[in-house]
């Protein structure tokens, strides 16, 4: 059996956190875009956990995971539900156009 | 009685200030004047008391400031050099407020004027009776108080404002000095009154003392900065310019305050801190060759002036040159001599001339009278008494003073009391010339005034003439009868009140002078007063030539030697540029609202706008600060290893006054 070294997976889940956060930060067109960038990065922290869990051995990182997967879930369901109930009042989800955040 | 003596006077203004409106103007000169003439006989036997029976009379009346070294009593001091003065000063202001009373008579303000009379005397008597430097001070101050509230007494008008100022500012710079000195003395001796100081200067003669990091000599630089004082008092070149400007008063104040009382506040000064002065000689011989100047050029300046009272004026600046050089020679009991003198003869001048303008109709210009011999009998001659006095006639007061002046100045063979004696005998032809002149175009030559001012020309009431008589009388033979007790060699009046090195003790010298120097001052006046005669009776066109030919002579000696212009142009204005552009422009509204209000504000207000807008509504913008800001907070460990060492709060303050210009600067 051979071992993989814990940090090429750490390092692999970093990198889709990272991407993750650039997929927030950098896009500037589509807002589905920035909610599967957030799924991204809860994929990654997911992977992390579980990762640890291994690592470890302690089942408290999975228990964590499947709470993880839950709120996310149901975050990307509001997230989606927000979304479209804004379509409806703006007829538009792009990035560029919201300016209603500025005070 | 010594005390009623020195507060008699305030009573009696405050009497009259303050319940004047009771009072009225009747009233308040009753009051006055009565109190003024006890006051008067109180000098009298004060001066028997302690001028003939020689006994000093000190007097403490309570505590001033206590604290630490520093213990200032109100006390009075009576010794010889004090109760001369005493009597003179009493005098005169008797006969001033006298005078007042019918000069003034007509004036809706009498009881104010009254008032402020009989407060300057008061403060002029706490000046002469001090027993320290700070009440003197006192005196010194309130004496110049006075004369602002005098000169503008007529307040509405606007010159008689503008050298009231003039008085005073001018005044004060000389009163920064004395200040100064009174804080050296102070300093080094720890103590203020004349006792304690005037015992131990000996111990003092080698010390220096520190100032901008120079050494100088103590009893110098005190005898400077004392002298700065009377330079402002007493009119010295230099500090001058407001005498001649502060006749815009009144005539009695010019008679009391600027002709016998309180221009002489400096060479009393002089006369009491003449322990200073004797340890001092390079200060000496400056106050010699100052005084000597200001005889000499106000002397010039007077030979052309037009106005009556500035004519006087100037004559006053002139011989208060004479005594202070007399007391830069050391000769201070001559000194005070001449100021008694010259007390009398110059309120006797100021008064006629002041009975003059009266009867002209308040015509002050002497080319617009003329003719006022037949039409004012009685101050013609009362002018003729006090001008002879004043020129140094034969036997008349000023000639026993003045030409004591000038022989010890000649008997004291340094090459200060030689200049003194040339520009002293000068100045004696021109004060002859001048006093002549203004005799001749006012009452000799044929009437230049109008016609209607002419034929109501009359001689003053009884007031008047009283006050007149009972200074001519002294006019002409004071000098006689006090000369061998005040200057009399071997003459013991002045017991303590004076020092004089016995080196520098000439007066025997002086008798023995050259015979031709002796009367070389009084052949030259007399001349002066001829030739003035003369030209002024008889030979008119030469001088309307000549004047028309020296054109530029004529201008620069009627222009008082253009000292009003220099400073005014100079000084003055340097001043008032600097206090507009510098002080008030760039520092009171510039550098200090910069970093004060204003600056910060809009500063902040700048700032806030910054911020604000940098929420600039869209998402990404917002995710990046997010991140950002996640970053450097995750990073501050790893941040403060890098800078940590680098930190200075000095460094933050160069940041901030850079970020802070360079902010101003890009708007």
């Amino acid at each position: 059996m051979t071992l993989i070294n814990i940090y090429y997976i750490l390092s692999f889940t970093f990198i889709i956190f990272i991407i993750g956060i650039l997929g927030v930060v950098v896009n500037r067109k589509n807002i589905l875009i920035i909610i599967i960038s957030i799924e991204l990065m809860l994929l990654a922290v997911n992977l992390n956990f579980i990762v640890f869990s291994i690592y470890l051995d302690d089942i408290i990182g999975q228990l964590f995971v499947l709470f993880v997967l839950t709120v996310a879930a149901s975050e990307s369901a509001i997230g989606l539900s927000i979304l479209s109930a804004y379509y409806k009042v703006k007829q538009t989800i792009a990035v560029d156009k919201i300016k209603s955040l500025k005070s | 009685m010594y005390l009623l003596f020195i507060f008699l006077p305030l009573l009696s203004s405050l009497t009259a200030g303050l319940f004047g409106r009771f009072l009225g103007g009747k009233g308040s000169c009753f009051l006055t004047v009565n109190c003024l003439l006890v006051t008067f006989l109180i000098s009298l036997l004060i001066f028997f008391e302690v001028a003939f029976m020689n006994c000093c009379v000190y007097i403490k009346l309570f505590t001033w400031v206590d604290s630490g070294f520093f213990n200032v009593d109100w006390g009075f001091q009576f010794d010889s050099l004090t109760v001369i003065m005493c009597c003179v000063v009493s005098f005169i202001s008797l006969l001033v407020h006298l005078y007042s009373v019918e000069y003034m008579a007509n004036d809706p303000h009498l009881s104010r004027f009254m008032s402020y009379l009989s407060l300057f005397t008061f403060f002029m008597l706490i000046l002469v009776t001090a027993d320290n430097y700070i009440q003197l001070f006192v005196g010194w101050e309130g004496v110049g108080l006075c004369s602002y509230l005098l000169i503008n007494f007529w307040f509405t008008r606007i010159q008689a404002n503008k050298a009231a100022i003039k008085a005073m500012i001018v005044n004060r710079i000389g009163d920064f000095g004395l200040a100064i000195g009174i804080f050296i003395i102070f300093v080094n001796f720890k103590a203020v009154d004349y006792a304690t100081i005037f015992s131990i200067i000996p111990y003092f003669v080698c010390y220096k003392f520190n100032i901008l990091s120079i050494d100088f000599h103590l009893l110098s630089l005190i005898s400077f900065f004392l002298f700065i004082g009377a330079m402002g008092k007493s009119a010295q070149l230099g500090l001058h310019t407001w005498l001649p400007d502060a006749m815009e008063g009144p005539t009695p104040v010019s008679a009391l305050i600027h002709a016998a009382t309180m221009v002489t506040a400096g060479v009393f000064l002089l006369a009491r801190s003449s322990m200073f002065y004797e340890y001092s000689p390079s200060i000496l011989s400056f106050v010699t060759i100052l005084g000597a100047l200001t005889a000499f050029i106000s002397a010039t300046i007077g030979l052309l002036q037009n106005d009556l009272k500035r004519v006087i004026a100037y004559s006053t600046c002139s011989q208060l040159g004479y005594m202070i050089f007399s007391c830069g020679l050391s000769n201070y009991n001559v000194g005070i001599f001449h100021l008694m003198n010259h007390a009398f003869f110059k309120a006797l001048l100021f008064l006629s001339a002041g009975s003059i303008i009266h009867a002209v109709a308040d015509e002050q210009d002497m080319r617009k009278m003329g003719g006022l011999k037949n039409l004012l009998p009685f101050t013609y001659s009362m002018v003729l008494i006090g001008s002879l006095a004043l020129m140094g006639f034969p036997f008349l007061t000023g000639f026993y003073s003045k030409d004591i002046i000038l022989e010890v100045a000649y008997g004291q063979y340094s090459s200060e009391g030689f200049f003194s004696y040339i520009l002293g005998s000068i100045s004696a032809f021109f004060t002859a010339f001048y006093s002549i002149r203004l005799i001749c175009l006012t009452f000799l030559t044929k009437p230049n005034g109008f016609k209607k001012v002419v034929c109501q020309a009359y001689d003053s009431s009884y007031y008047i003439m009283t006050a007149l008589i009972l200074l001519s009388i002294p006019s002409i033979f004071i000098g006689y009868v006090s000369k061998d007790m005040i200057i009399g060699f071997g003459s013991d009046f002045w017991s303590n009140s004076i020092y004089i090195t016995p080196n520098k003790h000439n007066i025997i010298d002086s008798e023995f002078i050259p015979h031709i120097y002796k009367i070389l001052p009084v052949v030259l006046s007399l001349l002066g007063a001829l030739i003035s005669f003369i030209m002024y009776l008889f030979f008119k066109d030469f001088l309307i030539i000549t004047k028309l030919n020296y054109r530029i002579l004529y201008n620069f000696l009627n222009r008082k030697w253009f000292f009003d212009k220099l400073y005014n142009e100079f000084i003055v204005q340097y001043f008032f540029k600097f206090s507009y552009n510098i002080s008030y422009k760039l520092i009171d509204r510039g550098i200090i609202e910069v970093f004060g209000p204003f600056g910060l504000s809009k500063l902040i207000t700048k700032k806030a706008y910054y911020l604000y807008r940098a929420q600039t509504g869209y998402l990404y913008h917002y995710s990046f600060i997010l991140l950002l800001s996640t970053t450097i907070l995750l990073g501050v460990k790893q941040l403060w290893f890098f800078f940590g060492y680098l930190l200075d709060f000095r460094l933050f303050i160069i940041l901030f006054i850079t970020i802070f210009f360079y902010l101003n600067y890009k708007k």
